[in-house]
């Protein structure tokens, strides 16, 4: 393809998204999300500082059955992840032969609050270190385990089960440890510049677009709290680089590795543009 | 999946004799229907669970004859009525020929 | 290049086609015909009458690879008055066929919800088949719709 006809096709196609969002819109739903006797709180008043009065979980923008499906812990299929993570975590690996249970015994008291608060200031690497990262950290320091390749099963499944722990809890990220705050700057760098043959930001969709349709899907305001997360599209739960990387690539950009610097402050930024929601992992999406 | 399927399974605990009651079933799989191309083009073949059974004390209940047109991680809500205690036996039939089983049992006065 | 809208839309998504749909749209679908078939294969040739059978669906699919579906046939499921089978078709799939219940006089009740997939806007068909072969049909239509930027 010559470069002009790339250039007339991106604005084409540009338009034409333009156009669909333009075409139709919707207010969040008026529901109330309650999980196995939990109020899970979906609504929320912004920090300081941020764009909007109101961050708003992913899950109002859903059909009432998606909903439904994110409601009924039973009939949620990202709880057989959360399963497969609590088989995990009583696994013994690597040469130490210990278990995750060895040092954390019942994850139900130790992990509680955990994922709420991740991503955490690491000061060994002197970066920020989501949960996929500690629990590779764990495994290759006190398990003498090999790390887990980005997305393998039972990293989802097991990051799943952590932060499930913390369901219903507030996010709630520390920037005040270590050099947090300049990663959240670099996160919210990344997070307004535009990119790819689309030339879309993060914001482009997630901010100035919230409520409207792109083709069919209701544009929310693109949390975290609910990751890793069950996606219909996937039939199982996926992570939040997996899903970061795949829009990133819907721009038509280059997709940055999982765990990235790049992705890695933009996990810090877009976690703490949703502060106040609970966490809703396993959530379900489409 | 690099894990084995595994059944999830929701009965009540107790019940009276004559109540119906609504069983939750799913088990994680696939079920690879067989539509699907790979990068090279080539079809990905079928590989799903083709039929869940439910029994109660040796009794059937339930069950579905399951074609690729079923959901990943196929779930399955029904109903039973039960007049005495006993167990639930679940069954779940891949068409590799492995059979995947849960129990559950319910006290009935 | 003469553009067709929906090579615009696929395109939009920006996407390479990565086999994450398990039905993908415009594949061939089911015809008509096979659809009559499979009904009058299970029916024994009895005409489906209305009634008696719901097929609850929702109006509007969030994402085809897993729409919801109940069915539920009043009968007092006892003596005479008994549901044998329940057929569940998609007349816009590559194959029609989604699933077939069976159900007993233990079952207590005859209904079941399950979770299927959907490769485009179509009807979902439900004809159940008593103990004492009359035939029941309920016929919803679902849309299905295709999402935006995916990831």
């Amino acid at each position: 393809m010559s470069t002009r006809s790339i250039a007339a096709w991106s604005a084409l196609c540009a338009g034409v998204a333009a156009l669909a969002a333009g075409a139709a819109w919707a207010d969040p739903v008026d529901d109330e999300l309650e999980i196995d006797g939990v109020e899970m709180v979906i609504r929320a008043p912004a920090p300081e500082g941020h764009p909007f009065d109101e961050v708003l979980s992913g899950w109002l923008f859903r059909e009432a059955e998606t909903r439904a499906t994110e409601a009924d812990s039973f009939a949620n299929p990202g709880m057989l992840a959360v399963e497969r993570g609590a088989e995990v975590w009583d696994t013994v690996e690597g040469a130490a032969g210990k278990s995750c249970a060895s040092c954390h015994n019942d994850a139900a008291q130790s992990m509680q609050g955990v994922g709420a608060r991740f991503p955490k200031w690491d000061a060994a690497s002197g970066k920020p270190v989501n949960l996929e990262l500690q629990i590779n950290k764990c495994r290759v320091e006190n398990m003498e385990a090999e790390p887990y390749k980005f997305d393998h099963p039972d990293q989802v499944a097991l990051a799943a089960y952590v932060k499930h722990q913390s369901l219903g809890m507030p996010v709630k990220i520390d920037l005040a440890e270590g050099e947090m705050q300049s990663w959240w700057d670099k996160g919210k760098e990344n997070y307004y510049t535009r990119m790819g043959q689309l030339n879309f930001a993060c914001a482009s969709c997630h901010e100035a677009s919230v409520g409207k349709y792109i083709r069919a899907d209701h544009l929310s305001q693109g949390q975290a709290n609910g990751f890793p997360t069950y996606r219909f599209r996937d039939g199982k739960v996926i992570s939040l680089h997996d899903r970061l990387r795949g829009c990133i690539k819907d721009t038509r950009a280059e997709m940055p590795d999982a765990f990235s610097d790049d992705l890695m402050a933009l996990e810090v930024y877009v976690t703490w543009r949703g502060t106040g929601l609970s966490v809703e992992t396993p959530a379900v999406r489409q | 999946m690099s894990a084995a399927p595994k059944p999830r399974v929701k009965v009540p605990k107790k019940a009276r004799a004559g109540e119906i009651v609504v069983l939750k079933t799913l088990i994680s799989h696939e079920m690879e229907s067989g539509q699907r191309k790979d990068k090279d083009g080539n079809v990905i073949p079928r590989k799903i669970i083709n039929k869940f059974t439910c029994e109660f004390n040796g009794q059937p209940v339930f069950s579905c004859d399951i074609d690729p047109a079923i959901s990943a991680n196929p779930y399955f809500e029904f109903s039973a009525k039960v007049n005495e205690s006993g167990t639930f036996k679940l069954t779940w039939v891949d068409d590799d020929g492995s059979v995947y089983t849960d129990e559950q049992k319910i006290e009935v006065d | 290049m003469a553009l067709s809208r929906r090579h615009v839309f696929a395109l939009a998504a920006g996407a390479a086609i990565v086999p994450v749909f398990q039905f993908l749209p415009g594949r061939a679908v089911a015809a008509p015909e096979d659809v009559g078939k499979l009904i009058a294969e299970f029916a024994g040739g009895k005409e489906p009458q209305s009634g008696k059978i719901t097929l609850t669906a929702p109006e509007i699919a969030e994402n085809g690879n897993t729409v919801p579906i109940s069915i539920e046939v009043e009968s007092a499921m006892e003596g005479d008055d008994m549901v044998d089978q329940v057929l569940i078709l998609a007349d816009g799939n590559p194959s029609a066929d989604v699933a077939t219940f069976a159900f007993t006089a233990m079952s207590g009740k005859a209904a079941a919800t399950t979770r299927m997939r959907l490769a485009r806007t179509q009807n979902v068909i439900a004809v159940a088949k008593m103990a004492d072969g009359s035939v029941y049909m309920d016929k919803k239509e679902v849309k299905v719709t295709i999402g935006g930027c995916g990831g």
